[in-house]
């Protein structure tokens, strides 16, 4: 373990440790954070209020829309000189989610990322591969970090050019991989297509980004033999290492010294008892940066408190199901229906029907648009509406960062809906 | 002189030329030309109709994306090299055939050639001046 002390406490002692934090939070994000001395103020609360963890649901929920209308910088907690590093998620309509890290956020993030890894089975004689993309994505530099703290290697590889991911993978000799469920899968399957599989010293999968299901999990072990495990974190609560699974794989285990995590039905307001399945609800209870007070994750999962079998006592959160609302991720990005909608109808040579269809092929996940030729102009030549694709494809990816396979319907091909209409099909599930 | 094409977006699953050839069927209007390219999602299908006009109305209101081309078309005697000769013509002078297709009527001792280039304008003048019959959709 990476931090036992935390890691094995009794649960009296951490709910100790997280009330004592969370009502520092509390008052340090009502002083220094305009949209939560709005919050507060708006229904008469003040962090002297907080005197219980039962309390913590007197506080107002933070939605993907709070941070986006304080884009870029209006949640921060710290002068922008305490800022040492910016990350952002993709957003809606370009724009994105900002976090914002102090260098006590970063040291606490990695001692997160540390700690997953170890539980994962990780040591500092590893080698980490690290395919997730580096730059403004959480997934790379956070994990990076981690990797360095627990004292292992790390190849920064980021993404892209799988055959030679596969060669240095070989050539470096790496024993840990991380990457996206999807990316892991395709690298394995890629590698067992080059005949090389045999040559990888693999043991460890450390997946994240987008969820993963057992089979897929089964899937990898058989094709690598190594054992894969996941882990769960979002750009608003600063990136990977909320939670993470241990060598028992029976949920992931929540760092809960930094994170209090709660279910809630959204509908009834209601936090929801241990065992029951709802929308997770995050709160930061160390990050000086961007400090969050019960974030809405969208994401679907129930909790359990029972001592796990490898040791440790934090709560457990299973595997998330499924999300609260339409955002589809994919290969551990996250679009939005309407993004896609926004570049279609932004382009007056096509039809306004469109359809988005997702699947997994080998393993990775693939995004469709169809979408209606409206204008009869393009078709005086082939190499026109070749170009029309060309160009859908094209603004899509500016949007999305993604690559869409486009494909031109007739007019009237889709299915028109009575009411409301079902534009994505997620074949995935 | 050019001969009026109607073009259709249609995407390459069954079906599909059935609809659009039914539709003009049933409607009694018959094809002089029809071409289609293999292609790979989706193609254009060019033909011309007796009545050309008529086959648009009612293609547009069976919803289809149809448009409207203008062709050069050509006449030339049914023998061989005779069509190498119109292309040689666009080819010296650096005029890009987009695409081309012919036709043999059974009456007749002459090929049909129905091309589309990127300069329609100079592809007519040399062809005059070179005596070659243009095709005007009448004729056809």
């Amino acid at each position: 373990m990476f931090s036992p002390e935390i890691e094995t406490a009794k649960r009296e002692e951490i709910r100790a440790l997280q009330l004592e934090r969370l009502k520092k939070i509390v008052a340090y994000a009502y002083e220094r954070v305009p949209m939560y001395r709005q919050k507060f103020d708006a229904i008469g609360l003040k962090p002297e209020h907080i005197r219980t963890l039962d309390d913590v649901r007197h506080i107002p929920f933070t939605t993907k829309d709070d941070l986006r209308e304080h884009y870029p910088f209006g949640m921060f907690a710290v002068p922008m000189k305490k800022i040492i590093r910016l990350h952002a998620s993709s957003g809606t309509t370009g724009k994105p989610v900002v976090n914002g890290y102090t260098r006590k956020d970063l040291d606490d993030w990695s001692t997160c990322i540390a700690r997953i890894l170890t539980m994962a089975g990780a040591t500092d004689e590893d080698i980490f591969h690290v395919a997730f993309g580096y730059g403004l994505f959480t997934g790379g530099f956070g994990l990076h970090y981690g990797i360095e703290k627990l004292g292992a290697t790390v190849v920064p590889v980021s993404s892209g050019n799988t055959e030679r991911q596969i060669m240095l993978l070989k050539d470096f000799g790496a024993t840990a991989l991380i990457a996206t469920p999807s990316y892991a899968m395709y690298l394995a399957e890629t590698a067992k297509k080059m005949g090389v599989l045999n040559d990888l010293k693999i043991r460890l999968v450390c997946m994240g980004a987008e969820a993963s299901t057992a089979e897929m999990h089964e899937a990898l072990h058989q094709l690598l033999g190594a054992f894969p495990t996941e882990n769960y974190g979002l750009t608003e609560v600063g990136g990977p290492g909320v939670a993470g699974e241990c060598r028992e794989k029976a949920g992931m285990h929540i760092n809960e010294d930094m994170f209090y995590a709660e279910i809630v039905n959204i509908e009834q307001n209601r936090v929801l008892p241990e065992g029951e399945k709802g929308e997770m609800v995050i709160t930061t209870l160390t990050k000086e940066g961007m400090p969050v007070l019960r974030y809405r994750t969208k994401d679907i999962t129930s909790l359990t408190y029972a001592p796990c079998k490898c040791g440790r006592t934090t709560a457990r959160m299973s595997r998330v199901v499924g999300r609260t609302d339409d955002m589809l991720i994919i290969r551990g990005v996250n679009v939005f229906p309407s993004q896609i909608e926004s570049v279609l109808m932004a382009m007056p040579e096509l039809g306004k029907m469109y359809e988005i269809v997702v699947d997994r092929k080998n393993y990775m996940d693939i995004l469709e648009v169809h979408v209606e030729v409206g204008d009869a102009n393009l078709l005086t030549d082939y190499s026109k509406l070749e170009a029309l694709v060309e160009k859908i494809r094209h603004n899509l990816r500016v949007v999305l960062q993604l690559d869409v396979k486009v494909k031109l319907v007739e007019p009237f091909s889709i299915r028109r809906a009575e009411g409301k209409v079902k534009r994505v099909t997620d074949l995935r599930k | 002189m050019l001969v009026k094409q109607l073009s259709v977006f249609m995407e390459n699953r069954p079906g599909r030329l059935y609809k659009l050839t039914h539709a003009l069927g049933k409607e009694g209007i018959d094809f002089v030309t029809l071409s289609i390219a293999d292609t790979k999602d989706f193609g254009i299908v060019r033909f011309i109709a007796r009545d050309n006009e008529r086959a648009y109305t009612i293609l547009k209101n069976e919803g289809f994306t149809v448009g409207i081309t203008e062709l050069i078309g050509v006449e030339v005697a049914d023998r061989p090299n005779a069509l190498a000769e119109v292309v040689q013509l666009m080819e010296e002078s650096s005029i890009n055939i987009e695409y081309l297709y012919s036709f043999v009527l059974t009456n007749h001792n002459t090929a049909k050639i129905l091309m589309r280039v990127n300069e329609t304008e100079r592809a007519l003048r040399l062809l005059e001046e070179k005596g070659i019959k243009l095709l005007s959709e009448k004729i056809l």
